[in-house]
């Protein structure tokens, strides 16, 4: 079981830079093993903040992506059928609740909500997951605890969070980190100089302010570290930006021109 | 001629047709649709213009056509161009009455309706009516010298051109195409004809050469973009035209109705590229279309400035003042000190706006022109401009390799100032003024200047830079009337009461606003109909999607362990896996879902006095673009069968937000709704929470999986008793919240360009659009739901 926990143990600190408390106020949070939910936009530090979160707190980290395909039993588990007859399997879920990890269900929105509802009798006081194939009740180990994220701009309702399953969550919502800590952040993950990362930030910025006039998202925290990889392969910074940030998030050319032009502007 | 005697559906309509003493049936037939039209986007006035020139064309002995066409176009014409329009445009049908020309006036209306949307304001419609009569002069009757008894050979064709022609063409290359035309081919009617229907070689040759230049009209959105991605700035574009006013060529301005830009801008070379200087030595406008006549060296060699990067140039250094120059009191200056003050503010924020994006360092340089040091003798000639040019040259442009001592020390005073924190206008100003007391000499007072390059195209008259004091307070008028009297529609229902959020102490307000609700009344549902049909070619579009949204019975949904039927596929996979030895996938069944679109939607229309204003550019009020967008959704919402109502509200005071009922959730989209729509009207405020609040009220009861309010405003909150801005965006905030707990998702539509700030305080990152163009609010309102709920 040991080597088991340890497969999800994280053992060297991921780098993560806090935009205000939330260290903190997620440690209270994991201290009375209160579920979180982490709002915002992709690609703005969600998973690596859980990542962090856990290496801080020495908990393995159970993480699933989610999407349209998933059922109930890819988070619980099934029985499978092999030439020795039937083996049970546990799911990521009952895995991360019987070892004491913190599952991450990241971008829980994905997935239809047939399938979110298995979740809840783990979100309050009973902490428990039935298993009805298996006929088992598992009581949550002590240290386990639910977190999911999800993307409220994608502006539609249909993929929205179900009211009962928004109201069992404490939650962080995120956001583009302000421009000098995004500096930072783009520096740091690649070795960029800080000037460099300031013009890319400020790219990131242009295309903030078209979000919501033919643009749905803004330019994320990740495509910036793109860009900056990209540079400091010797790819010229232009072309770069180009390649990471701009065709990437859009395909309507009046805007594209725009931030073009901005590129220039910025990387004279 | 006699009447037709045909009786009216609306007793205005009637008047209207009897004042119009027309013979004609056809025209009887259509009346009733074009004075719908024209009662719903022309003033009173307007109205009344329109019925005496149509009576006119009718009475004119040209048959039938005329008046027909005027009256189905003209109100088209007034929405892009205004209706002051008309007389204008009927003393060109007069001219043309009067002279052999009268076939010319139907081509010449209905040339109208194309020039005008493609022009878009009268300014530059004029341009286009003031070719008529010259045209005419110079074409008429001209040939072999017998007097003014042939109609011009070229006029009726030159008509039928000119909305391809303005497609192609800014105003003034349409008048040097006709110049052309009339000048080779006056004397010679059927290469004339050849000629102004393009049929002629060196007719098609001089529109190429003539079509050049971008075109304000084809790169607004681009520039839009721009005023918003990079400088969070944005206003309303309008153009002027460059090709006409000899005397003095026109600036860039920028006043309380929008930016002001010429209507095209040529690439521009610098004038070592473009071959022994151009204007003024400025550098040279090159006609550049997409053709190769001339070879352009590339853009990136930072020696030629796309048209596009001129715009962009123009609106930064615009953008610059409206950011950083604090208006001056002018009075005590003198004329020279108030240049010098402008040259050194100018240079002033571009240098900020360089900071921000160093990329325009080499457009505004190389727009920029390069006086020369010592171009100027200070014995003939006045050279304060000269010398203020190459200072600003050099403020610019580190490499500029002026000698002169006092110019180097003020360049390097000029960046010492702006190197703590971007020095201010009145600071900058000063050293302006030294700038002047230093270099001062008896020559600047003489009448001869030297203007050589010394002008910079992309900067704006700097009529913002001043203040008179002399001139008093601009007087508003404010005596706007109130459609809606207090009382009215309101008599026997209760009040209901909400509480409201007072952010200072962070408390609800008990009951303190009263809600009273009502039917709307109703007017003429045709209206309706009618917008409705003028938008036909949308609904197309929007059916399509419709169809794909629409609830389909029965969803299959494969891969499931456990369901209502074995899935035959996937079992025999799963069972060759497993007698293989492989591990078998056991979702092998599948159920059926019934695809419940399970939404509900409320749809809350501010109807607050600002929806009376005109959308700029155009005769529409926002109401009545509202109205349309409205019809547009409704009819889509119930294509899709979807629980939905409408609501509209205003306030005057907590004591008194009326809300009233459009349209509620069992009625169906028919003559009933469609006849309170039509007489819906604006006045009074908008206390947003309370309203919410209400709608919510009858939202929450509704039994749907998912419910969506969707409020379409044209400004922030704000109420007459609120004299706090917060108090009621808070307020607003805290509905949004409430709303939230009931399952409700709100959604913001706005129409303020500047609304960014508190919508997002009040409906969150994600919860609003802003719709910059309120002329396409009937277009994306309906599109918007549909990404909404797709
Ligand atoms: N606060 C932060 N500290 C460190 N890196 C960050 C931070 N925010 C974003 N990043 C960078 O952005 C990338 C994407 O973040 P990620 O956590 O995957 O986004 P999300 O889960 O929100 O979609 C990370 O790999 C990291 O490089
Ligand atoms: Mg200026």
């Amino acid at each position: 079981m040991t080597s088991h926990i340890e497969q999800f143990k994280i053992h060297q600190e991921p780098f993560y830079q806090p935009k205000g408390n939330e260290v903190e106020l997620y440690q209270a949070a994991y201290a009375a093993r209160l579920p979180v939910m982490l709002k915002g936009p992709t690609g703005c530090g969600k998973s690596r903040f859980v990542e962090h979160m856990a290496w801080k707190l020495g908990k393995p980290l159970i993480t699933v992506a989610c999407n349209e395909d998933m059922t109930a039993s890819d988070l619980v588990g099934r029985y499978l059928l092999d030439a020795s007859g039937t083996r049970w399997l546990d799911g990521p879920l009952t895995t991360a609740a019987r070892i004491g990890a913190i599952c991450y269900l990241d971008e829980v929105v994905e997935a239809r909500q047939d399938t979110t509802v298995v979740i809840h009798p783990l979100t309050d006081h009973r902490r428990t997951l039935p298993l009805d194939k298996k006929g088992e009740l598992i009581q949550a180990h002590p240290d386990f605890q639910l977190v999911i994220s999800y993307n409220p701009g994608y502006q539609s309702l249909m993929k929205d969070l179900k009211q009962s399953t928004k109201q069992r969550f404490t939650a962080f919502e995120f956001d583009y980190p302000a421009a000098e800590l995004e500096v930072g952040i783009v520096a740091r993950e690649t070795g960029a100089d800080p000037e460099t990362a300031a013009k890319l930030v400020k790219v990131g910025a242009v295309a903030r302010n078209l979000k919501g006039h033919g643009l749905d998202e803004g330019i994320s925290t990740r495509l910036l570290v793109y860009a900056a990889t990209l540079i400091k392969g010797g790819v010229e910074p232009r072309d770069a930006c180009r390649m990471a940030l701009v065709r990437p998030i859009t395909d309507d050319a009046d805007i594209r021109d725009t931030l073009d032009h901005a590129i220039d502007a910025i990387f004279a | 001629m006699a009447d037709v005697k045909k009786v009216m559906q609306h007793p205005h309509i009637q008047a209207l047709w009897e004042q119009l003493q027309c013979g004609f049936p056809q025209v009887a037939e259509v009346f009733e649709e074009c004075m719908a039209e024209a009662l719903a986007s022309l003033t009173k006035e307007g109205v009344q213009a329109y019925v005496e020139s149509a009576r006119f064309l009718g009475r004119m002995g040209h048959g039938v056509e005329p008046i027909l066409i005027f009256l189905e176009r003209w109100p088209a014409v007034a929405e892009a161009v205004g209706e002051s329009a008309l007389p204008p445009v009927m003393d060109c049908v007069r001219r043309m009455w009067k002279s052999p020309n009268g076939k010319a006036i139907v081509p010449f209306l209905q040339s109208l309706p194309a020039a005008a949307r493609r022009l878009q304001s009268q300014e530059l419609l004029q341009r286009y009516l003031d070719l008529v009569p010259d045209f005419m002069d110079r074409t008429t009757g001209s040939i072999h010298g017998i007097h003014t008894t042939f109609p011009s050979p070229g006029l009726p064709e030159f008509f039928d051109q000119v909305p391809f022609l303005l497609g192609q063409l800014p105003i003034q290359g349409l008048k040097n195409w006709v110049e052309y035309g009339i000048r080779n081919y006056g004397g010679h009617p059927e290469r004339q004809k050849d000629y102004f229907s393009l049929q002629s070689a060196d007719s098609r040759a001089v529109m190429q050469r003539e079509r050049h230049g971008t075109l304000l009209a084809d790169v607004e959105r681009k520039l839009d973009l721009y005023l918003r991605g990079l400088w969070r700035d944005g206003d309303h574009l309008v153009p002027y035209s460059t090709g006409f006013s000899e005397l003095r060529k026109p600036v860039p301005y920028y006043d309380k109705l929008g930016i002001r830009l010429p209507d095209v801008y040529d690439d521009f070379i610098l004038p070592s590229l473009a071959g022994g200087g151009g204007v003024g030595g400025e550098g040279k406008a090159v006609p550049s279309p997409g053709a190769s006549r001339h070879p352009l060296p590339p853009a990136g060699e930072g020696r030629v400035v796309s048209g596009l990067d001129r715009y962009r140039a123009t609106l930064a250094h615009m953008v610059g003042h409206r950011r950083w120059t604090e208006a001056q009191i002018a009075d005590n200056w003198s004329p020279f000190q108030r240049m010098a003050v402008e040259f050194f503010e100018d240079a002033r924020v571009e240098t900020l706006l360089i900071r921000e994006y160093p990329g325009l360092r080499r457009i505004f340089l190389a727009l920029h022109p390069v006086p020369v040091e010592g171009a100027c003798d200070p014995e003939t000639t006045s050279c304060l401009r000269h010398r203020l040019a190459t200072l600003s040259r050099a403020f610019l442009d580190p490499d500029h390799g002026y000698t002169d001592p006092v110019l180097l020390d003020f360049v390097q005073r000029f960046h010492g100032l702006l190197a703590k924190d971007g020095s201010s206008t009145s600071e900058i100003a000063s050293l302006a003024l030294s700038y002047v007391a230093r270099t001062r000499r008896q020559s600047d007072q003489l009448p001869n200047i030297h203007f050589k390059d010394t002008e910079v195209g992309y900067r704006d008259d700097n009529r913002q830079m001043w203040k008179f004091i002399e001139e008093g307070d601009e007087e508003e008028a404010f005596d706007q009337q109130r459609k809606i009297e207090p009382g009215e529609e309101l008599e026997g229902l209760p009040p209901r009461h909400y509480h409201e959020w007072d952010y200072s102490s962070q408390t609800y307000r008990p009951d303190w606003v009263s809600v009273y609700e009502a039917l709307h009344p109703k007017g003429d549902a045709a209206r309706i109909d009618k917008l409705l049909a003028k938008h036909d070619a949308l609904a197309k579009r929007l059916k399509r999607l419709l169809d794909l949204l629409k609830p389909q019975d029965k969803v299959r949904i494969r891969y499931q362990e456990e369901g209502s039927e074995l899935d035959l596929d996937v079992a025999l996979r799963s069972l060759i896996d497993f007698k293989g030895g492989a591990t078998p996938d056991p979702r092998i069944n599948m159920s059926h879902r019934t695809n419940g679109r399970d939404i509900a939607v409320s749809l809350l229309l501010d109807l607050s006095e600002s929806l009376n204003e005109k959308v700029a550019g155009s005769e529409q009020t926002i109401l009545e673009l509202s109205q349309e967008a409205v019809s547009l959704l409704a009819w889509a919402i119930e294509k899709l069968g979807d629980p939905f109502a409408i609501g509209g509200f205003h306030s005057n005071t907590r004591h008194e937000v009326r809300y009233l009922h459009l349209k509620g959730y069992g009625e169906r989209w028919g003559e009933e709704v469609k006849g309170r729509l039509a007489a819906m009207e604006a006045g009074y405020s908008t206390r947003m929470g309370a309203a919410m609040r209400h709608a919510a009220h009858y939202l929450e009861a509704q039994k749907a999986d998912k419910k969506l309010m969707l409020i379409l405003t044209d400004g922030q909150p704000s109420d007459v008793d609120a004299k706090d801005e917060r108090l009621l965006i808070e307020d607003a905030r805290q509905a949004v919240k409430e709303l939230d707990q009931k399952g409700i998702y709100a959604y913001c539509i706005t129409l303020d360009p500047r609304a960014d700030d508190y919508v997002t305080d009040i409906f969150g990152r994600n919860g609003y659009t802003v719709i910059d163009r309120i002329e396409k609010l009937p277009e994306q309102l309906p599109q918007l739901f549909l990404a909404l709920t797709k």
